[in-house]
């Protein structure tokens, strides 16, 4: 079996900056170009390009299939806790208490270490953008292991 | 702490897209189902709530995440949609609830969670194209609805039911893309997608001509959804080689919450004063049913496959619907609507019979069905009822829409439509009949039948609930007709048809 050293290192070195990336594309869109959909997709072509060097046996050790099953329901359960959360919290500048609707991003305002966290809007979309970070990442790992697990059927 | 009647039109369609991943979650198949049981019962709770209120306080507006429409994405509950919603949480609950023995005999145990998750997401796209007042989300829910129908599709016994529901897959997709298509062409053309605010800006006096490409995809594209008769290619394969409990959920609701999509295109967006004035929507949709209705009937009369011939019969009673929508009178437009529900009813109940005697013969197959009414005299006798609805007879649900629709034919000056529909009745009395027979007057009992009993009683009460309503609804109108005329008459103009004097519709049977 020829081991193809170079390809091999190169992956090892390559992998840490697509995930690097994928993480800056994620948190960077609420500032730029960028988001969650994109981010997903890059992060996943890091586990892609793994499962191709190595061989998908070790890809599953490293993204047990269950897992990134649980996390395709993970994602959306963020997005919409986020706007269930919204719907639990009074909706700001109100002379009467009023709760926000549903995805009602102003109502997330908080003041905890105000400057470091993101608060109010950018707080919603950072969460939504999360979500939807999540499962495309795990989507589109899903959907590579389907097409690369495929046995011949005899 | 939130106030709850407030939130109602988000909590219809958030509550079942929240549990959808929950259940991935949580896995397991008791625990998932009776979240998702609870979860069904809840948004049907919830859209007669939201029924009751539109009646009392008129059409409900909510805003999502307090943006302005038409910035923002606006939920509107008026009666037609309030109607819609509350059937189609309606069967989607009793289904659910008659369901388990079926989906524990057809869907493979690891995937059951999947399956409940992808039967709440397939939920939560209905009432979201339902219930949405805005022109993409509608799409995006159309999306949600049939990506989770081609993943329930799929999971059927059978090798051929992945090979079907990538049949509908592409046809569905072409469909959507065509919707889609018209959705640019409208928001290019007025630079906002809320549906009033559309058609407050659409000039359809002297429009560009994109007008009617805007309008003829999005017609073609829900054609191809509401498995009009020549795009209807993709449903009696789906229907048929789909596990049970998805055909009787999707047959019942899927397709009418297209008409229902179509009728808010055509009433809501363009005006009738455009689609049936200027464009001949009118003649092409009176063609296409009255050739629909009857290619479709005759082919259901040859069915081997009882999936199959209700399937047929379904492209065949979307004709009636659309035939309603197609004279365009407040009384055919009435028949049409009260048609989506009573035929909602009837298919569903006529699915779940099939689902009970796939259980217990293990086939949907005609031949293997010989004398079963020896052995499982209930289900029998639930064919018989929902047959004599399918036919519409006096006394049942079905009769109700088609004479609704035959009076407002001839009112319409449309004896030859009327003529037809007559015709057409006979033809499913000869598709009825072929499986009452069967099942009654066989000589010979089929080698499964010998071994079958009765469906378990689980299944057979919520399976009569939904036969004695077709029962019921026939008998007692002023619910669904009175809501389908308020409806009606909400989306025609005050002086449409001024020729058609008598509106009781009401008292007709």
């Amino acid at each position: 079996m020829i081991s193809f050293p170079i390809i091999r290192i190169v992956t090892k070195l390559l992998i840490p900056y697509i995930l690097l990336f994928g993480l800056y594309v994620q948190f960077h869109g609420d500032f730029g170009p960028g988001g969650g959909f994109q981010a997903g997709v890059i992060i996943a072509s890091a586990i892609v390009l793994y499962s191709m060097v190595f061989g998908l046996p070790a890809a599953h050790k490293v993204a047990p299939p269950w897992v990134i099953e649980k996390l395709v329901a993970a994602g959306l359960l963020l997005y919409a806790g986020t706007g269930f959360a919204s719907m639990f919290l009074p909706r700001p500048n109100q002379d009467v208490a009023v709760n926000g609707n549903f995805l009602e991003y102003a109502a997330l305002r908080h003041n905890f270490l105000p400057g470091i966290l993101p608060t109010d809007q950018h707080l919603g979309i950072f969460l939504v953008e999360l979500g939807v970070g999540i499962t495309v990442t795990a989507v589109m790992i899903i959907i590579f292991y389907a097409f690369a697990g495929r046995r011949r059927v005899a | 702490m939130i106030d709850v009647f407030s939130q109602l039109p988000i909590l219809l369609v958030a509550i079942p897209l929240f549990a959808a991943p929950i259940c991935v979650l949580l896995g397991g198949r008791w625990l998932t189902y009776l979240l998702s049981l609870t979860v069904c019962g809840t948004t049907f709770a919830i859209a007669v709530g939201l029924l009751q209120q539109v009646g009392k306080f008129g059409t409900i507006h909510y805003e999502i995440g307090n943006w302005k429409p038409p910035y923002g994405i606006e939920y509107v509950v008026d009666p037609l949609s309030g109607f819609v919603m509350m059937f189609v949480s309606a069967l989607a609950a009793v289904v659910l609830l008659y369901g388990k023995p079926s989906i524990d005999a057809e869907i493979p145990r690891s995937k059951h969670y999947l399956f409940y998750a992808c039967y709440l997401l397939c939920m939560t796209g209905l009432l979201g194209m339902c219930i949405t007042g805005d022109l993409f989300n509608v799409f995006v829910f159309l999306e949600i609805n049939s990506l989770a129908s081609y993943a329930l599709i799929s999971l059927g016994r059978t090798r051929r039911a992945p090979l079907a529901a990538l049949q509908y897959l592409i046809l569905g997709t072409i469909g959507a893309t065509f919707f889609l298509i018209g959705i640019g062409l409208l928001y290019q053309m007025t630079g906002t997608l809320n549906m009033s605010d559309i058609a407050g800006r659409l000039d359809t006096e002297t429009g560009p001509r994109t007008l009617l490409v805007a309008f003829g995809f999005m017609t073609v594209g829900l054609f191809v959804k509401m498995a009009v008769f020549p795009l209807h290619s993709w449903l009696p394969n789906s229907y048929c080689y789909a596990p049970s409990v998805v055909t009787a959920f999707v047959a019942a609701t899927a397709t009418k919450v297209s008409v229902y999509a179509f009728i808010r295109l055509v009433f809501g967006i363009f005006k009738p004063d455009f689609a049936f004035e200027q464009m001949p929507l009118g003649a092409l949709l009176i063609g296409l049913s009255i050739v629909g209705i009857f290619v479709a009937s005759i082919a259901a009369i040859f069915q081997d496959d009882v999936k199959r011939l209700l399937a047929y019969s379904s492209v065949a009673q979307i004709g009636y619907m659309l035939l309603g929508i197609g004279m365009a009178t407040t009384q055919t437009l009435t028949a049409g609507i009260v048609h989506m529900f009573n035929h909602a009813l009837i298919k569903g109940g006529l699915f779940m019979v099939v689902g009970c005697f796939v259980l217990r013969l293990g086939s949907s197959r005609l031949s293997d069905w010989r004398g079963a009414a020896k052995t499982m005299p209930w289900t029998s006798l639930a064919w018989a009822i929902g047959g004599l609805g399918l036919i519409g007879v006096p006394m049942t649900a079905g009769f109700v829409s088609k004479w609704l629709l035959l009076t407002g034919a001839f009112q319409a000056e449309q004896p030859l439509v009327a003529g037809v529909m007559l015709m057409s009745s006979l033809l499913a009395v000869v598709y009825v009949w072929r499986v009452v027979e069967t099942l009654y007057f066989s000589e010979q009992l089929s080698p499964a039948v010998e071994k079958s009993k009765e469906a378990p009683v689980w299944m057979l009460v919520p399976m009569y609930l939904v036969i004695l309503a077709v029962v019921v609804f026939g008998v007692w109108t002023p619910f669904s007709v009175g809501l389908a005329a308020e409806a009606a008459e909400s989306l025609l103009p005050t002086d449409w048809d001024s020729a058609v004097t008598n509106m009781d519709a009401g008292g007709a049977p």
